[in-house]
């Protein structure tokens, strides 16, 4: 129990929004567990608008990135800036302000998205009343942090708070400039850009989304958890220095790369493709210096769950950022797009780098804010093993079903004719969808597993008193 | 990048200066982008109709939407097609269906002529989509009658047994609240796609007594068929 630290810090709002992380963790995940199960049974759409694949598939990327994702990174970028620069968050009230007014930017869409309200952009499918929201509540989350960190008692700003930073900056520029629109009325706007043009800053977002949001944004919580978890001090600092700016720098270029071989000009994509390749480095780099911290100290992944998720986290990130820039290369791009092996890349990076570290953060945080054990290691290892079996079947379901969809899209009989037809490809699929559904079916039931593990982590606390006590005790230090 | 092995003083003063640091992450982090995006609004060969004039309707004063002939070149939606796509939109359809037919072999045979930037200049937004869970719909016009798309609208798996699309069957229930299609052509004119003071005033009546099914068939019919593209003819570098 951290008395000192209870009274001096604003642990509150970072209390509820690692609650609700862990409550939209589930939620994303059964909506996506049910449309993939959609595309293996489609009698599953049971003749409802509400509840085709075409509808719920914006709420899950919705609700898995920006509710589940979002309010993991705001609870541990407001965790850890708060430790890093020793003093409590600048304003406790725009703090509450960012946590309801995230929680009802996502209320608004899971409401719109099933109604069909969306602007018909991939990962920004929001209207224009709610993407204005999303940016009045994104600039008071980052104004409330660049605040703090202005108001440090630290002499240096921590490495974990230059990932964040840098992230809220580039998610501002994306954000405002894909989302321009013109307003029809209040359900309804068309983008200022057409074609090409709104393709280009479709995937800048895009891809962005995935390079800052969840990789700089994630990687923030990866310098700040890991190395406590593990008690070591970070692997190397200059390393730390290099990757981070080799990533500020060059993952904004790799958009096109979603581009190559349409309409976009060639000099774009093949641009794109170039930067993507030599971002292997920058992300190695990040990998290897969350891995490495563990130097010396390995016997600890025998006894501490938590810190295995965070492990099994960098292992999967060092290999979808492996998978990715092979994915870029021309040759390559030319079978894998339009395929499921893209939906696979996604989610070994999504289940198993992004969720695993946010997991892994989320239990430490638990444990540090509620000042008491969880209720149930058990149960933390069961996640550990159901969210890792999960997520490898899900993702070899998908290479297996996008290289073989890629190859029958090509495929060529003895007579000089397409072997297959488009509807002998979606049959040949069926197999791996269902797989794929089984296998985020065993992901999500390590999620309610969690979600469980929490609630009765938070009803423990509050029996034993421990929060009460950290409130009003007399602070030791 | 210049900014990181040149000297570890900047670093240094970056660590203890916040607007230091937020200063020169926003640059850092603007170049890719401006690099990649701007060139694309000023240079003249992104899009193919400025070296090939045919590929894009010559409306004379006067002439209605109608009076376009399927290979005219690229026109604005009419108001039936323009609802359709709204509701293209809304269904998701881009979360399964591209519109964007790469130059390959085997996607020219399946599909047609690869896809020409100048083809979607009037789509805001863009549905180049990125998963085929179902085929592409770039070159889609003309290639099924309409009853055939009505069919296949309300029950996919009456005539594509394989197929794993939702039905949907109310979009043949559906009337268009078409009371708002004029302000959506209205907004469409403000991001660039030319529609006329007269093409707005008839925009709301076209609609009359239609389904959304028949703006949905209007819509897909059209795909790929406004501009004749030439097969000898090298579009793109």
């Amino acid at each position: 129990m951290d008395a000192a630290a209870e009274q001096k810090y604003n642990f509150d709002v970072v209390r509820w929004f690692t609650v609700m992380a862990v409550v939209y963790l589930v939620v994303g995940a059964l909506v996506g567990v049910y449309i993939a199960a959609e595309l293996a049974w489609p009698v599953l759409n049971f003749d409802s608008p509400y509840i085709t694949f075409g509808r719920l598939r914006p709420l899950h990327t919705n609700a898995v990135i920006f509710a589940f994702g979002g309010c993991a990174l705001m609870a541990t970028s407001y965790y850890s800036v708060q430790r890093t620069c020793g003093v409590r968050l600048w304003s406790d009230k725009l703090a509450w302000f960012v946590f309801i007014g995230w929680n009802l930017i996502i209320v608004s869409a899971v409401v719109t998205l099933p109604l069909g309200i969306t602007s018909g952009k991939e990962y920004a499918e929001l209207e224009w009343p709610i993407d204005l929201a999303i940016a009045v509540v994104w600039l008071a989350y980052s104004f409330n942090f660049i605040m703090t960190l202005a108001t440090r008692k630290s002499s240096h700003i921590y490495v974990s708070n230059w990932f964040f930073l840098g992230m809220m900056v580039m998610i501002t520029y994306l954000h405002v400039v894909n989302s321009l629109a013109i307003p029809v009325d209040l359900f309804r706007s068309y983008s200022v850009f057409s074609g090409v043009q709104d393709a280009m800053v479709q995937w800048w977002w895009g891809h962005n989304a995935v390079g800052f949001y969840l990789t700089a944004g994630f990687l923030g919580i990866m310098y700040y958890f890991v190395p406590k978890q593990a008690g070591r001090p970070v692997y190397s600092y200059r390393l730390s220095v290099i990757h981070f700016w080799a990533l500020m720098f060059g993952y904004v270029w790799l958009g096109a790369h979603h581009l190559q071989y349409t309409a976009l000009p060639d000099w774009t994509g093949s641009l794109g493709a170039a930067v993507s390749l030599a971002m292997i480095i920058p992300s190695w780099g990040g990998a290897v210096n969350g891995m490495m911290t563990l130097s010396g100290a390995w016997d600890k992944l025998r006894t501490d769950y938590v810190l295995r998720f965070m492990i099994m986290s960098l292992a999967f990130y060092a290999m979808s950022t492996f998978e990715g820039p092979v994915m870029s290369l021309k040759t390559v791009n030319a079978l894998s797009h339009y395929t499921d092996w893209t939906v696979g890349h996604v989610h070994s990076g999504a289940l198993g780098w992004v969720a695993m570290v946010a997991i892994g953060a989320i239990y430490h945080l638990m444990v540090r804010t509620f000042h008491t054990e969880m209720w149930s290691t058990k149960l933390i290892n069961a996640h550990f093993w159901t969210a890792t079996i999960g997520a490898v079947i899900y993702v070899v379901a998908m290479w297996v079903s996008g290289i073989m969809q890629g190859l029958m899209w090509r495929a060529y009989d003895e007579y000089g004719t397409l072997a297959y037809t488009f509807a002998e490809s979606v049959e040949a699929m069926h197999p791996y969808y269902a797989m794929r559904a089984i296998g985020g079916a065993i992901f999500l039931l390590g999620a309610v597993m969690m979600l469980i593990n929490i609630l009765m982590t938070v009803a423990k606390a509050s029996s034993e008193g421990s929060l009460q006590q950290a409130r009003t005790a007399a602070a030791t230090a | 990048m210049a900014n990181d092995n040149k000297s570890v003083s900047l670093q240094e003063k970056m660590e203890k200066n916040i607007w230091l640091l937020l200063i020169i992450l926003a640059i850092s982090l603007s170049v890719g982008g401006l690099v990649e995006i701007v060139p694309l609004f000023t240079m003249k060969n992104t899009m193919e109709h400025n070296a090939a004039p045919e590929l894009l309707w010559q409306r004379q004063p006067g002439q209605t939407l109608h009076d376009h002939k399927p290979g005219d070149g690229m026109r604005p939606y009419t108001s039936l097609e323009l609802a359709g796509r709204d509701i293209y939109l809304k269904e998701g359809c881009y979360t399964c269906h591209s519109q964007m037919v790469r130059p390959f072999r085997d996607e020219k045979e399946r599909y047609g002529h690869y896809s020409l930037a100048s083809e979607s200049m009037y789509d805001h937004p863009f549905q180049w989509g990125s998963k085929r869970t179902g085929p592409d719909f770039a070159r889609l016009g003309g290639k099924y009658s309409d009853d055939w798309h009505r069919k296949h609208l309300r029950a996919p798996r009456s005539v594509v047994p394989e197929s794993v699309m939702p039905n949907y069957p109310w979009l043949k229930d559906n009337m268009i609240e078409g009371k708002d299609m004029a302000s959506r052509f209205k907004a469409m004119r403000l991001v660039g796609v030319p529609y006329t003071d007269e093409d707005i005033a008839t925009a709301n009546a076209e609609l009359a007594g239609k389904t959304e099914e028949d703006a949905m068939v209007a819509y897909l019919q059209v795909l790929g068929t406004m501009a004749t593209l030439d097969e000898n003819k090298v579009y793109r570098q």
